[in-house]
This record gives structure tokens, C-alpha cells and sequence, in this order.
């Protein structure tokens, strides 16, 4: 999706500002909305492209304007009414009006450390890797109006295969319920030139991790 | 624009507050959610899970060369073998600075990062600004933090567009001989990981 959320290269969102002793929620309702997302996406009803895809579906003008978990809040509310596990009037009452669905599995406490660190994405190979490490490749021209992971500024560009990171669940099906679909991933480098043309830096080198689908051979 | 936390906007908090409870109460009393679980999340972020664990990664680094090889080689499986995670995700992978080359990662589309090593990203690395510039001007988002690297540095930015993780392996600055890991791992900034930083001089720590 050619979305507010494809910034890389874009003017005008000014200076960096690092903040001196961040904490690391800004108000407590932040730090429920993490664990929120985190405790709904264990029961299974999504997958991380699928909640990725519902920030990307946000309307421009609401990514920008608003905070980080402010977009998680409004995510989880969009997930939770269109897949019919709460009704929108039972957000607006602050109550269950009606019994939940049977889900998968819940998060309990004693869950909740071998829930910390992340899963993994790989999944058997249908088939040998297209590329090797040193492959000149060329990525394609695409503008799914669905998920995606490969960025605006990296699309119809030559790169080179530094690395083959193995077989991973390929967003941009998962994302549309279009199953796992296993695809090689890579990381492709770039020179600056290639992608922000003669005036950019020449010490400078971009790698993004590109699924094999994005690539064709150069 | 600036920063897009909005915690400076009392009326839209306690808006936020009173909406999150609302959703937090839906969820539990339909059976989907256990309130206990929520308070550990919170609890282990708060407390546990942070670029503490990244420092002692790179000070052990720093330290034993077969576990810096190690590392490079199979991040997520270096870090498991040290124990100070009960679990480690896959994919997880380390970028060494070298005098020639700088290592800087980014998530243009979303915000990934590695939590477990790293803890919660701060605000500014889900930002606009550096979303926007760190693949086409990473030298002027070092210079937003007040770092210049020195004239002929090349630079990598990694732009996190799957699930791969990466972390940066900073250098090891010079007057920290003979420290220890947990001397060293002080030095460790969670900015010197991210490769928006760099160490700290031992003088300021010593």
C-alpha cells in the first residue's frame, strides 16, 4: 500500500529530537495498550502483518497527528469490531453487552515471560533460493494497494545480494489471509545513487531485506 | 512536525485513559483477555526488558573474541548461549563497526526493533523525522544527536523491512584496557546500538 506510513526519503518532518531520560511509557494507558495488542495477538485472531497492515489502513491525517500507541488504541479498536469480537457499542459502554467468542488460547501471567521474546518467521523452503550472495538483482516496480514490505524508495532499483537470511512467511500474502507462502528473504544493498541520484552522499550504502517476489535478476 | 507523543495534551490523555479502560474492561469481561497477564507485560517492560541486556552483549563482545565471531556469525544464537535471556527470537543479527565503516538501523515502514535485546524503541526512532531521513541522510540524523563521524567514514543504514533484527556492534573505545564486562557494558549506550550514538569515553565513566 503506497501509504502515509512508506516515509523513507520523504521532506520536511524536521530535526531528530531525542528525548534526555525517555521513560518508557509516556502515561500508563500506553503501556496497556501495548500489553493489550500483545495479549490479543496470542489468542491468534491476527498476525504481526495483519496489525501492520491496520496501522497502514489508518487515514493519513490521523498516522501523522496522532502518537505512537494512540495508532496501536485505534488498530486494536478497528481489529477487535471488524472481525466481530466486540461490537462498537460495547467500546462506546465501556461493557460486554453481549458473550465473547471461543478463542484459540489466553495469555496468562505465567505465560507471560515465554511470551517476551519473538517467534519465529522461518518456514520450510518450496523450493532452492533464485539468488546467491553477489547476485546483481533489480527490484520491481509494484504498488499493491495491500500490505507490502518493500519500501516506495527501493522499488525499480539495482542492488546487489549481500546475504540469503533463509525461507520466511511472506507478508504480503499473510496480511490479506492469503496464507504463510513461504519466500526467500535477502538483503539488498544499494548504492545512495541509485537511490536518491548524483547529489547523494557516495559513502553511503542502503540495504533492505527483500523477499524474493520484489526481485528479478539484473 | 516534531515529536507526535501527545503528552503534553492533558485533555487528549485523560481522553485516551478513559478509552483504553473502556476497551480493557470489553475485552476481559468477554473472556479474551486476563487483566494479570496485562500488569506482567507492563511490569516486564517497565523493569526487565531494556538495552541493559544489548550493553552486556557488546561489552561481552568486546571482551572474548570467540564470543564476538560467534556473534556476527548467529546473533540470536550467541545471545541465547549467554543466558541472560530466558528466550531469544530468531533472526536477530549484529552489524560491526569497523574505522572504515558506521552501521545504522531504521524501520522506514513500521517500527521494528530488537525489543529483546534493546527494550522498547524510543519515541524518536518511530518518528517522522528519522523514518523519513536516515536512509537518504543518515549524516544529518547523526548530526541531530551531535555525532560527526570522521571525514571518509563510509555508511550502512539497515532498513528493518522484514524480520530480521538488527544491533549494532559499536567499537570499543580506546583508555577501557583491562575493564571488565561490567565495567565496560557502562559505557554501552542504547544510541551506540542503534548506531545513532557512540560509546562513552571511559574518562566519563571511570
Amino acid at each position: 500500500m503506497d501509504g502515509i506510513h512508506d516515509m523513507g526519503g520523504m521532506h520536511g518532518f524536521g530535526r531528530v529530537e531525542p528525548e534526555q531520560d525517555e521513560p518508557v511509557f509516556h502515561a500508563p494507558w500506553e503501556g496497556r495498550t501495548l500489553a493489550l495488542n500483545r495479549a490479543m495477538g496470542y489468542t491468534g485472531v491476527w498476525t504481526i502483518d495483519q496489525t501492520r497492515a491496520g496501522i497502514e489502513r489508518l487515514p493519513p491525517d490521523v498516522y501523522l497527528s496522532s502518537s505512537y500507541y494512540k495508532k496501536w488504541e485505534m488498530r486494536l479498536e478497528n481489529m477487535i469490531v471488524d472481525l466481530g469480537l466486540a461490537g462498537r457499542d460495547e467500546l462506546d459502554a465501556g461493557h460486554a453487552l453481549r458473550p465473547g467468542k471461543a478463542l484459540k488460547r489466553k495469555l496468562t501471567a505465567a505465560d507471560v515471560p515465554n511470551t517476551l521474546s519473538r517467534g519465529s518467521f522461518s518456514r520450510p523452503a518450496p523450493g532452492p533460493a533464485r539468488f546467491k550472495a553477489g547476485d546483481k538483482v533489480r527490484t520491481k516496480n509494484i504498488h499493491p494497494a495491500t500490505h507490502t514490505r518493500l519500501p516506495r524508495y527501493a522499488r525499480g532499483k539495482s542492488g546487489v545480494i549481500e546475504a540469503v537470511r533463509g525461507c520466511h512467511v511472506y507478508p504480503d500474502t499473510v496480511a490479506i489471509g492469503r496464507g504463510e507462502n513461504p519466500q526467500w528473504l535477502y538483503t539488498v544493498v544499494f548504492e545512495s545513487r541509485e537511490l536518491w541520484g548524483d547529489a547523494a552522499d557516495p559513502l553511503l550504502k542502503i540495504s533492505i531485506e527483500a523477499f524474493e517476489p520484489y526481485l528479478e535478476r539484473a | 512536525m516534531t515529536h507526535d507523543h501527545d503528552h503534553e495534551h492533558g485533555s487528549e490523555l485523560s481522553e485516551m485513559q478513559l478509552r483504553v479502560r473502556a476497551l480493557e474492561t470489553v475485552l476481559a469481561e468477554k473472556g479474551y483477555i486476563d487483566q494479570a497477564a496485562l500488569d506482567a507485560i507492563v511490569e516486564a517492560y517497565e523493569t526487565k526488558v531494556g538495552p541493559h541486556t544489548g550493553a552486556r552483549v557488546v561489552a561481552k563482545a568486546w571482551s572474548d573474541p570467540a564470543f564476538r565471531q560467534a556473534l556476527l556469525a548467529d546473533a540470536s544464537k550467541a545471545v541465547a548461549s549467554f543466558g541472560l535471556l530466558n528466550r531469544v527470537g530468531d533472526h536477530l543479527i549484529a552489524v560491526e563497526n569497523t574505522p572504515k565503516r558506521h552501521n545504522m538501523i531504521v524501520c522506514t515502514l513500521c517500527s521494528c526493533y530488537p525489543w529483546e535485546v534493546l527494550g522498547l524503541p524510543p519515541v524518536w526512532y518511530k518518528s517522522a523525522p528519522y523514518r523519513s531521513r536516515a536512509v537518504s541522510d543518515p549524516r544529518s540524523v547523526l548530526a541531530d544527536f551531535g555525532v560527526k563521524l570522521p571525514a571518509g567514514t563510509d555508511i550502512r543504514v539497515w532498513d528493518s523491512t522484514a524480520e530480521t533484527r538488527f544491533i549494532v556492534l559499536p567499537m570499543r573505545p580506546a583508555g577501557a584496557e583491562g575493564w571488565s564486562e561490567e565495567r565496560l557494558a557502562s559505557l554501552v549506550t542504547r544510541d551506540s546500538m542503534i548506531g545513532t550514538g557512540l560509546p562513552k569515553n571511559p574518562k566519563e565513566v571511570a
